[in-house]
């Protein structure tokens, strides 16, 4: 079977300042939200106490709220059900230090009279080890970024490195956008994801890239957007399939993995989707952008090879013994 | 060319070994290395405890107060205003001019990592800033090896306890059952287990009740009160002997038969004990446990022996607990929990159910896809797939590597990312068949064509993953994992392992039947 049958180069790069536009109007919306409305941390970031609860049939949540409301200290806990009707997750910004007895102590002996149920989850997390996590995790995107912008500098170029990031970003800031739309709950899995995403658009962009690389060399035509538009369109069966298969895959963790996964896999769901549209239409346009010249791109590469060839010269002179 | 070739050995060798080293995993057996379930998979308690070193800093202050006043009066230095300032230093005052020479030396000689400064016959000690440094580490590291001695006396599995980073300690607890269970090994870890054995001040006893606690330390003592009952009892400060000096602590039972515990002193601590309840016979005696008398028994004849019982109208648990701290020490310092959480065993059971169940649908989606799209390409790349699987499982086996739910989310992706080198592959394997080379090249030149790219991506996507595995806690560095160990089984699977079979296979591959090996239309030639 083949449905991405390449004929002839698709012409995108004379599209890309339309999809330039469109990037950047998410980007501004995905930004707004983010300012405006903000992220909303869970107990990893923020601290507090979560306790998942099971019942034997269906939860009396209303019966929790008002043991829950019985005990002064638990202003402000949001109970609500978690995945199906028996399940549900009382939170509290409250967390306490005390070994002995904590806050989920507290709440089973508050909840003893509303039913038989399980405690099957207490996470508490203090506000230092929260804000702690917290620059951990920009400490952690940040270096990544940093360590894929000198691994691609050396293995491209200046440009295409630049380029590659500011596609990450971009799709990082849409992903980031949706999580704040969706008012998903960011903990440390969303950082996984997202940090996860970072790797699967850098991956997709590389491939493209390498066939820009490839096609610098290989294809005689000296106008960038020519060489971008024939390379993009003879990966765009591999991008499209791949992206597939992954999205396959993440949908199925998103569906059948359980809730304690959902926010993990609607992020990477989003990213699957937006690092597959930027490797295509963001990156390369970028690239053109920045000034990237194939001329002095062959040039070099050319100094860099005859530079090899005269070691060689140099290497077999010496062997021979005439130096 | 040569039907079998070195790649297609090495695949077959890495697919045995992927065979052999995953099969104690997945059959869960005794014996064999194998995959440790996280917390969050087979449920239980993580926590990461915090310790209030400043209260090993001034109980060792407190300590050297005690030693300044055995010095000097040891040997007959006359000094005054000995005090503690700020639970930071000792000042105090030398009467005689003349003892300012022998005094200095002394505190030299018998207190080491301490500082002493003068200021005409007025004298403040405090500790160096290296031993206050090496009290913190002391404290963290006794904290440390208690907790793991009450854990491994608890009798749990497998406990973790663990410095972290600078002064943090890491408790795992695999396998609680219910949250009681794990309240009362909380409760086990937090007992500082202070033992003090005090004498009753008998002559001030009967007014304690309207004492306050100024008073009572004007006279030398202090207030404690009675464990079970809102009963005080005036007690002298300066402990008769403490749990330092014991060496065993086991749960008996008293002639009513309630348990009790019974603790051996050491030698030192037997006679101290001995001589003290041979003077003071008619007299009571309190036994103090972190700050609350547990019991005050009159003394009816001097006990030699060292065998002491503490008797609390104890649950059974609660004196076996103590029975256990009591043994393995008290804590230098109090302890805190920073962060906690905790997994019930049958929460833990539907994550695996249900990520399971995302693993192999996704999976079977992927499989199925391929030999549509692909043919016996496709096939070729799902038996990569397979050997990527049971590769990841034996080198996890083998490290005795932690599997925890983001672990499990890192294996399905690294199924959907592991078929993308085999797609790069296949796609320009097509590329090739179509512009009209033979096979055999079509099959050397896709795999060199494709090779940078597919080395590129992986190599950037481990830098990310290393990142994440050095920058993240607990269940996110299962993730980062069970992700890099997939990304480079991945490369010997679908890159080597590919390349091989179609070596091995190619003179069997028909020219003619390009729609069924390489799934495209155009006929060969």
């Amino acid at each position: 079977m083949e449905i991405f049958k390449y004929k002839k180069p698709l012409s995108l790069m004379s599209k890309s300042k339309r999809f330039g536009l469109l990037s950047v109007a998410v980007l501004v919306f995905a930004l707004g939200l983010i300012f405006t409305k903000g992220f909303n941390y869970g107990i990893d970031f923020a601290g507090g106490t979560l306790i998942q609860v099971q019942y034997e049939g269906k939860a009396p949540i209303d019966k929790v709220r008002d043991a829950i409301d019985t005990d002064k200290s638990y202003e402000g806990a949001t109970v609500t059900f978690f995945g199906g009707e028996d399940e549900i997750v009382i939170k509290t910004k409250m967390s306490s230090k005390n070994l002995g007895e904590d806050v989920g102590d507290r709440v089973r002996a508050l909840l003893k009279e509303t039913g038989k149920f399980e405690v099957r989850r207490v996470d508490m997390v203090g506000a230092k080890v929260g804000s702690e996590l917290r620059e951990q995790g920009i400490m952690s995107m940040l270096l990544a970024i940093l360590g894929i912008l000198i691994y691609v500098s050396f293995r491209f170029e200046w440009r295409f490195a630049v380029a590659s990031v500011l596609a990450l970003v971009h799709d990082v800031t849409i992903a980031m956008g949706m999580i704040v739309l969706f008012n998903i709950e960011v903990n440390l899995d969303i950082l996984a994801a997202l940090l996860t995403i970072l790797g699967y658009s850098l991956n997709d962009t590389i491939i493209v890239f390498d066939r820009i690389r490839e096609g610098i060399r290989t294809i005689k035509d000296p106008d960038l957007g020519g060489i971008i538009d024939e390379s993009v369109s003879r990966t765009l069966s591999r991008t499209t399939l791949t992206s597939l298969t992954t999205f396959f895959v993440v949908l199925t963790l998103f569906m059948f993995g359980g809730e304690i996964i959902h926010g993990f896999s609607f992020t990477l769901l989003v990213g699957v989707i937006v690092g597959t549209y930027s490797s295509i239409f963001v990156a390369s346009p970028i690239l053109m952008w920045l000034g990237f010249s194939v001329g002095g791109f062959r040039e070099k590469e050319a100094a860099k090879l005859k530079r090899e060839k005269e070691k060689e010269k140099m290497r077999a002179m010496y062997e021979n013994g005439t130096i | 060319m040569k039907t079998l070739n070195f790649r297609v050995i090495l695949f077959a060798f890495a697919l045995i070994f992927g065979v052999v080293f995953s099969i104690p995993s997945l059959t869960q057996s005794e014996q064999g290395k194998k995959i440790t379930l996280g917390l969050d998979l087979q449920g239980g308690l993580h926590m990461l405890l915090g310790i209030k070193s400043e209260i090993a800093i001034e109980s060792r202050i407190k300590s050297m107060a005690a030693s300044v006043k055995y010095i000097f009066d040891d040997e007959e230095i006359i000094f005054d205003e000995l005090r503690m300032v700020d639970g930071e230093k000792i000042t105090f005052e030398l009467l005689d001019g003349d003892d300012v020479t022998k005094a200095t030396e002394l505190l030299k000689k018998g207190l080491e990592g301490t500082a002493l400064s003068q200021n005409g016959l007025k004298f403040s000690l405090e500790m160096t800033e290296a031993e206050t440094e090496r009290t913190k580490q002391n404290a963290i590291q006794q904290a440390v090896d208690t907790i793991r001695n009450r854990l491994n006396e608890f009798g749990l599995a497998e406990p973790t306890v663990a410095k972290q980073g600078e002064d943090k300690i890491l408790v795992e607890v695999p396998g609680i059952k219910t949250q009681e269970d794990e309240q009362r090994i909380r409760e086990l870890i937090a007992r500082a287990a202070h033992l003090q054995l005090m004498a009753v001040d008998e002559d001030r006893n009967a007014r304690v009740g309207s004492m306050s606690a100024a008073e009572a330390k004007s006279y030398g003592d202090v207030i404690l009160q009675d464990v079970n009952s809102p009963e005080k009892y005036l007690l002298r400060a300066i402990p008769v002997l403490d749990g330092s000096m014991l060496t065993d602590a086991k749960v008996g039972f008293d002639e009513n038969n309630q348990p009790v515990i019974n603790f051996t002193l050491n030698g030192q601590g037997a006679k101290i004990f001995g001589d003290f309840t041979g003077k003071y016979v008619g007299k009571r005696m309190a036994v103090v446990l972190d700050n609350k008398v547990y019991s005050a028994p009159n003394i009816n004849e001097r006990i030699g022996g060292g065998r002491v019982q503490i008797s609390g109208r104890f649950q059974l648990s609660e004196a076996h607990d103590l029975a256990i701290a009591l043994r393995s020490g008290a804590l230098l310092a109090p302890v805190y929990v920073m962060e906690k959480r905790s997994v019930g065993p049958s929460l833990g059971a539907d994550s695996i159910r249900s990520s399971s169940i995302a693993l192999m649908l996704g999976f079977i989606l992927v499989v199925i896809f391929m030999v549509i799209y692909y043919g016996m390409a496709g096939v070729v790349a799902n038996v990569a797939l397979i050997g990527n699987l049971f590769l990841i499982l034996a080198i996890m086996s083998l490290f005795g590597a932690t599997l925890t739910l983001p672990g499990m989310a890192g294996i399905v992706l690294t199924v959907g990312m592991a078929v993308d080198a085999n797609v790069i592959i296949n796609e320009r394997i097509r590329e090739l068949l179509h512009a009209g080379k033979s096979i055999g090249k079509s099959i050397e030149d896709g795999y060199s064509n494709a090779f940078t790219a597919i080395w590129d991506a992986n190599v950037t996507t481990l830098i990310a993953a290393t990142v994440l595995y050095a920058y993240g806690t607990g269940a996110i560095k299962g993730f980062a994992l069970t992700m890099s160990i997939g990304i480079l089984a991945s490369m010997l699977t679908a890159i080597v392992g590919t390349h091989g079979i179609y070596q091995w296979i190619l003179p069997k591959i028909d020219k003619n039947k390009l729609g069924f090996w390489f799934g495209i239309r155009k006929e060969g030639k």
